[in-house]
């Protein structure tokens, strides 16, 4: 196990430079996901921490050495591709003792490891299958014993469920991150999904661009994201933004106001031009509330999704009651104020 | 039939068994569709094979009657149909046996195209590896350079080439042919497989160098078991072309005990103007044999292979 540094990392490919100084430090032992759309740069940035990407400029330090200049299989880390990558001319079990033959390791001490990460993967069955053979989560799976048997100090995942069904995926999201609590090996994890960001992370990475745009935990992100673009991000469905400004202890857009944060930021003064920020799950019902035009509903059972037309703006609730409203007729909402947001229009930074 | 008139289950089968089994029977609307099918077929399919085949074979099976057939048939076809033989004879295979040094060209040819091949396969497999994946600077036009060689036709080449073959003391041994076919072999065989390499994932690769192989360790671990139907198709190529040689056994050869097969039976079996046609296809048979074993043996695997493993 080990400490993982990525400290002013930028990456070029010829002129087109895709990382624009990239910091990221992984506590050793820690659930780190790289999230963000895809092409923003996260298999850039796992592909260098592996090194198969040299590094154009910075420095990446892997449990506290510098490794730009150590060769892939130096630098004692495991990596799950997203196809799997699992050689199609061996079966299951010389897939995951490759790397001990390389060692020259004796026969016992594979057959040892390579047992246990089968028992533990549930894979003793299948130990003499080629990987055609199986299914895609028993692939997923092999790909896993391959990093597990060689016990490395980082486990590298690129977008490793993005190949399964959507049933499969949760349970292998379930998998992996049992697996770490009971391996306890620092792993990088790369996923374009906000949703497997939040469940399975101590710490989320959010990229945009070539760029970090916010680090911390999974609640911290969804609670105080620092800009428009976490806060868009992170959430499901994605917060609400309204343009206005705020006037008079509230906030107006068009010709509905609304409540300003319990704890008003300090460059919230009376003229300020923001954005308004609210989350579909912390609109209430709120008869005393603003009336909203109920444009579609959709209930899931749990809770009902409301579209609706606020003033000129188009905004999502998500509501644990039941809605009785047809489309056309009001609903009157509030949002609530302890969790709104605020940002800035023109950097779309928070204002706190 | 053609009435409706109700049918017994087991006249049902009947039919539905000639159907399954593409009989033709007359009739009615189905069939009549299936009949016309099968005339499809017949035309688009089957006539142009057969005619493929007959303008393919016939050279071979000239080769065969004229090596059963005795000299008095051979030489008249007035009396005697020229395509069948009335009185098969050995003598033209005894003639060619322990007349010549026939057995010995076998093997000086099976020698040279074993040699030329597995030192093609050896220089293109690490050629193509290094053009397709250690990318190197200039890699690109290493590639080009590698098939521009192949555009210099071997009527060219031979003559700067019999300098060196004089000069390193080669001439008129099977290593001045096996140093030489090369020149051809390689860059077609370097070309084909560069193609291979590229079909298979470079994740595969990625993977292996995290997992601790060395470069020689993935080529031989995990990128030549996957290519073995692209080396497949490159030995045959290369034996097939090293078998047939002409030119470069023509010319740097000379002894009559050293020569390859096919210049072989057309110097020792042409006395002046004389041919001796029966020997001749005789050994032209029997020189062929090889190959189409070759052939018939690597094939099959080559087949399987291709559908098998390859991809995911
Ligand atoms: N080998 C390469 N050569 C040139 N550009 C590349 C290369 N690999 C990735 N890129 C570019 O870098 C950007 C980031 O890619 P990537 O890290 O794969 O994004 P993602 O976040 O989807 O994993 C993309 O714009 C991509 O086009
Ligand atoms: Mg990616």
């Amino acid at each position: 196990m080990a400490t993982v540094s990525v400290r002013a990392v930028r990456k070029a490919f010829g002129s087109t430079e895709v990382l624009h100084g990239v910091d990221v430090e992984v506590e050793d032992g820690e659930f780190v996901i790289l999230v963000g759309p895809s092409g923003c740069g996260k298999s850039t940035l796992l592909r260098m921490i592996a090194g198969l990407e040299n590094v154009t400029r910075g420095e990446i330090a892997i449990g506290g050495r510098v490794v730009n200049n150590v060769a892939p299989k130096e630098r004692d880390i495991a990596m799950v591709f997203q196809n799997y990558a699992l050689y199609p001319h061996m079966t299951v079990h010389d897939n995951m003792a490759f790397s001990l033959s390389l060692l020259n390791a004796p026969k016992e001490v594979i057959a040892a490891k390579v047992g246990r990460a089968a028992e533990i993967l549930g894979l003793q069955p299948y130990l003499q299958r080629y990987p055609r053979q199986l299914s895609g989560g028993q692939r997923q799976r092999v790909a896993m014993g391959r990093a597990i048997v060689r016990d490395p100090q980082v486990f590298l995942f690129d977008e490793p469920l993005s190949n399964l069904d959507a049933k499969l995926r949760v349970a292998m999201r379930a998998e992996i991150k049992d697996l770490h609590q009971r391996l306890g090996t620092t792993t990088i994890y790369v996923t374009h999904d906000q949703i497997e960001a939040m469940t399975m992370a101590d710490k989320i990475v959010v990229m945009n661009g070539g760029n970090v745009e916010q680090m911390g935990g999974p609640l911290d992100l969804y609670d105080r994201p620092d800009n428009l673009f976490v806060a868009g991000f992170i959430g499901s469905p994605a917060m609400n933004f309204l343009k206005g400004e705020i006037r008079g202890g509230a906030f107006h857009t068009g010709d509905v106001a609304l409540p300003l944060p319990l704890q008003v930021p300090s460059g919230a003064q009376d003229g300020r031009r923001v954005i308004y920020g609210i989350r579909p799950e912390h609109l209430l019902l709120d008869a005393a509330g603003v009336a909203a035009t109920v444009h579609v509903t959709e209930p899931t059972g749990s809770e009902t999704q409301v579209i609706m037309n606020l003033g000129t703006t188009q905004v999502v609730g998500a509501f644990r009651e039941r809605i009785t409203q047809k489309p056309g007729q009001s609903l009157h909402i509030a949002p609530d104020p302890a969790l709104v947001h605020l940002f800035d229009e023109k950097t779309g930074t928070r204002l706190s | 039939m053609t009435d409706a008139k109700p049918i017994s289950p087991a006249e049902a089968d009947q039919r539905v068994d000639a159907e399954v089994s593409g009989g033709v029977t007359e009739g009615e609307g189905p069939q009549l569709l299936s009949w016309d099918s099968r005339a499809r077929r017949i035309v688009t399919v089957y006539i142009p094979l057969v005619i493929f085949l007959i303008v393919l074979l016939f050279p071979f099976y000239w080769m065969a009657v004229t090596t059963f057939k005795p000299d008095n048939e051979l030489l008249d076809y007035k009396n005697h149909n020229p395509f069948w033989i009335s009185s098969p004879t050995l003598d033209n295979i005894k003639k060619l046996l322990f007349d010549t040094d026939y057995g010995h060209w076998l093997v000086t040819t099976m020698f040279v195209a074993i040699g030329s091949t597995f030192l093609s396969i050896l220089a293109s497999v690490l050629a193509a590896y290094a053009i397709q994946r250690l990318r190197f600077r200039g890699s690109d036009y290493v590639g080009l350079a590698i098939y521009a060689a192949y555009l210099v036709p071997p009527s060219i080449l031979f003559i700067p080439l019999a300098q060196v073959v004089f000069q390193m003391g080669l001439f008129d041994t099977p290593f001045a042919l096996i140093l030489t076919y090369p020149t051809f072999l390689v860059p077609f065989c370097t070309w084909l497989l560069i193609g291979y390499f590229k079909s298979i994932p470079y994740e595969l690769e990625e993977c292996a160098l995290i997992d601790g192989a060395s470069r020689l360790q993935i080529l031989r671990r995990i990128t030549l078991p996957l290519a073995v139907p692209g080396l497949i198709s490159a030995g045959i190529f290369a034996f097939t072309l090293s078998w047939n040689e002409f030119i470069y056994a023509l010319a740097f050869i000379s002894s009559t005990e050293n020569k390859t097969v096919p210049v072989a039976i057309l110097t020792e079996l042409v006395s002046g103007d004389v041919y001796h046609w029966g020997a001749l296809m005789a050994g032209a048979l029997l020189g062929s044999l090889p190959v189409a074993v070759f052939y018939m043996f690597f094939v099959e695997y080559y087949v399987s292979s291709l559908t098998g493993a390859v991809k995911e």
